[in-house]
């Protein structure tokens, strides 16, 4: 009896416990923005900052940039925190969520990070400062589009602008024109058709066509969001992951998904991909010993110092009825202000900063491919720079990159990378993976978000 | 005979605590200051385990993003542990592991043990012993990363296979549906092996030599001792190894994390990786919370089974 009766106080206990809600008590409420300055005053101010600027090449650039903001504003200094991009990923939820969260941070794209934040009421919205730094003049529209949310979380590519971005990126196809060359293909694909013919000729010349490698499960987006960007075009991706229109099983989306499934089939793919690393197949592309490799422009600087650099170009593919190439890319996270930060104008002014044409020209010095590319210094034509710099330019200003497929809904980065290796490797036919996507997918829109 | 030390009071723990013992029954001078004696470990224990445990007790009640507003959920949580087909795999693979963690590994240190009584006079032993205990010693990251390489297309194992002659078998042991979660299985049996061996040890250490003497005028064979005097002798032992091995195995997190990160597919994910992934990456803290207290509920239940395997003169 007295057992009972002390387990039966216990359950009481937990249960009143648990009837308490953790987090805020109800959504955030509109918030109050002051007037806004691009004077930053005289007073001392420190700024904090997190980014994950963790690279070599951009850890440069961001160590350069932010010495010259504090010898333009000597009264401000910056204390910054860098992440890699995983970490940021998990701390930078907690530190939002404390009492003095830092003043700028570093936000991902999409529902998973930046929407959750904005929910929450976390981030500022920008369009007072965009209009008086002129970044909506800067940026293409498509780029200030991703990092733009409804106030209330609910609708990416909303009408407030969450953050400006430093850098560009763009997922496309490396390929080695001596190995190429070899198999009798002369020009780079432009098409996925082509791209396919061109490793059935590589393959019967005895060479790896695709060097793929994905024991981290992250490069499995890229894969498919890079063929079905280059088969169905940026519109009906974008319109997918923004949840406007379209289901996962649809046919291009199933047909991007065969394509996948008939290179692994063919032999076109490195054997045994889902336990090898991105890093290998990256190496093993670079040592000349396989014709493609389709992954993200943030291998330029690893790949121009690899033995064969020399033979190594850039392209994109370019879907039916388009006139330029289209791909999966955008912007480097987007830099934002927090709501609770006490110093806005110094903020801005510091996001600006870091983000303007001179930052991108200290960008191209470094090795990095800022978010708008400058006039001068411009790549030399030719190289992998050049090449790289080349198609950003003429893909992001006709709008034409599509957003990363995990921006969709809070768990479509795991749904997804698990989905991608069931498909490569041979666990998933093409119609139940775009079906493992669409039951995550349609469970988001279920929910209301 | 006598029961090693550590077996006692790792297994005498809880019946301190019960209730109904004589000490608790008897609300004398002499307990209350035995309270107080305990009172420091116990404040420490309340706020860095006890808080915890109670707040992801709580979260588990609700929706939450980690961020905004949580709403609430009742069980539904606990629900999916039931019902979503993933997560009841996780934890289908804990049991799996169980295996090779600890099923595996106590019936090579059995044979080890066996071995190495007899032979206790072979030159070197401790270098054994040493060699043996080695993996417990190395960080589990380390031991992950090692092995990562040695499972590689071209790795030792590929290697080694080719060099035989078993090219043919050769593969991408992580990344191979059929073979990825064997290949983590097996690596917590190289770290656990050493640690039963260990304890087997210094349990037939423990016992009097002359029971073995006695054995061997009365004729018996090196499997009759074996089965006749260590294996009852070590009772307490392989209940601890048990212990040991299974909580670990249910609680496997670095080595899955580091790997396969559950992968390919989620052919490899556990429990514990799930509770990490929904509470930090995928934004569903309460589901996070909920699979943490259910692998919490299977490991105390199992803890608590193991026990009764105790024998009843060590309690």
């Amino acid at each position: 009896m007295i057992h009972l009766r002390k387990s039966f106080l216990a359950v009481v206990a937990l249960v009143s416990l648990a009837a308490c809600a953790p987090g805020p008590a109800a959504p955030a409420a509109d918030q109050q923005l002051g007037p806004v300055s691009t004077n930053v005053g005289t007073e001392p101010i420190t700024l904090t900052v997190w980014d994950q600027n963790t690279d070599p090449g951009i850890n440069d650039a961001q160590e350069q940039l932010n010495a010259a903001f504090h010898a333009k504003y000597p009264n401000v200094t910056i204390n910054r925190v860098s992440r890699s991009f995983a970490d940021l990923k998990t701390t930078l939820k907690l530190a939002l969520s404390s009492d003095e969260p830092p003043d700028v941070v570093q936000a991902n794209q999409g529902y998973p990070d930046m929407g959750a934040f904005v929910k929450a009421g976390y981030l500022r919205p920008l369009n007072d400062y965009a209009d008086l730094y002129g970044w909506t003049g800067y940026y293409p529209p498509g780029l200030l589009a991703l990092n733009s949310f409804s106030p209330d979380g609910k609708t990416w590519q909303g009408d407030n602008l969450y953050g400006v971005s430093q850098t560009g990126e763009l997922v496309g196809l490396y390929y080695n024109k001596a190995v190429l060359a070899k198999a009798g293909v002369t020009t780079p694909p432009t098409t996925v058709a082509e791209l396919t013919d061109a490793m059935a000729k590589v393959k019967a010349a005895g060479a790896l066509p695709l060097s793929y490698g994905d024991v981290e499960k992250s490069p499995g987006i890229h894969l498919y969001g890079f063929v079905l960007t280059a088969l169905a075009g940026q519109q009906v991706v974008n319109d997918l992951i923004t949840s406007k229109s379209g289901a996962w099983t649809d046919a291009q989306q199933v047909q991007a998904a065969q394509v996948i499934t008939d290179w692994v089939g063919n032999g076109y793919v490195t054997p045994g991909a889902n336990g090898v690393s991105r890093d290998q197949a990256v190496a093993s592309f670079g040592n000349g010993e396989a014709a493609f490799l389709i992954t993200g422009t943030w291998y330029q600087a690893t790949l121009e110092a690899a033995a064969a650099a020399k033979d190594i170009g850039f392209t994109a593919l370019v879907p039916n009825g388009a006139a330029t190439p289209q791909t999966m890319g955008g912007e480097g996270l987007a830099w934002a202000l927090t709501t609770k930060t006490k110093h806005p104008d110094a903020a801005a002014a510091y996001v600006d900063f870091i983000t303007d044409e001179q930052a991108a020209q200290a960008l191209v010095k470094t090795g990095n491919l800022p978010a708008v590319v400058p006039a001068d210094p411009a790549p030399a034509p030719g190289t992998l720079a050049g090449d790289i710099s080349g198609a950003y330019k003429t893909i992001s200003q006709a709008d034409g990159i599509s957003p990363y497929l995990d921006y969709a809904t809070p768990t479509f980065y795991d749904t997804l990378t698990a989905a991608a290796q069931d498909l490569v490797g041979g666990h998933q036919s093409p119609q139940q993976f775009t079906q493992t996507l669409q039951d995550d997918y349609a469970a988001f829109g279920a929910s209301g978000r | 005979m006598t029961q090693g030390i550590s077996t006692g009071s790792l297994v005498d723990a809880p019946k301190v605590a019960a209730p109904d013992t004589p000490v608790a029954r008897r609300p004398s001078r002499r307990g209350l200051v035995g309270y107080l004696y305990v009172l420091p470990a116990f404040v420490v224990f309340a706020v860095f385990l006890g808080v915890p445990f109670l707040q992801t007790f709580q979260y588990s009640f609700f929706d939450w993003d980690g961020l905004s507003y949580a709403t609430w959920a009742g069980l539904s949580n606990y629900v999916d542990v039931l019902t979503d087909a993933r997560l009841r795999a996780a934890f289908g693979h804990a049991l799996v592991l169980m295996i090779f963690y600890a099923a595996v590994p106590i019936v090579l240190a059995l044979l080890l043990t066996a071995l190495i009584s007899r032979a206790h006079k072979l030159r070197g032993m401790s270098v054994y012993r040493t060699v043996l205990f080695l993996p417990q010693v190395i960080a589990s990251t380390v031991v992950a990363t090692i092995w990562v390489s040695i499972y590689s297309g071209d790795g030792l194992l590929n290697a080694g296979l080719r060099l035989v002659g078993l090219g043919d078998l050769a593969r991408v042991w992580l990344g191979d549906y059929s073979t990825a979660l064997i290949a983590i299985g097996f690596v917590g049996t190289w770290v656990n092996a050493g640690l039963c061996l260990v304890l087997f040890l210094s349990g037939v250490g423990n016992i009097d030599p002359a029971l073995f003497e006695a054995a061997r005028l009365d004729g018996a064979g090196a499997a009759r001792e074996f089965f006749a005097i260590t294996l009852p002798s070590l009772r307490g032992q392989i209940a601890v190894a048990l212990t040991l091995t299974i909580v670990s195995a249910l609680k496997t997190f670095d080595l899955v994390y580091v790997t396969t990160s559950g992968g390919p597919g989620n052919a490899t994910t556990v429990p514990a990786f799930e509770a990490y992934n929904r509470a930090f990456n995928t934004g569903q803290v309460g589901s996070g919370a909920a699979v943490a207290i259910a692998l919490t509920a299977v490991i105390m239940v199992a803890t608590a089974l193991i026990g009764r395997l105790q024998p009843k003169d060590a309690a």
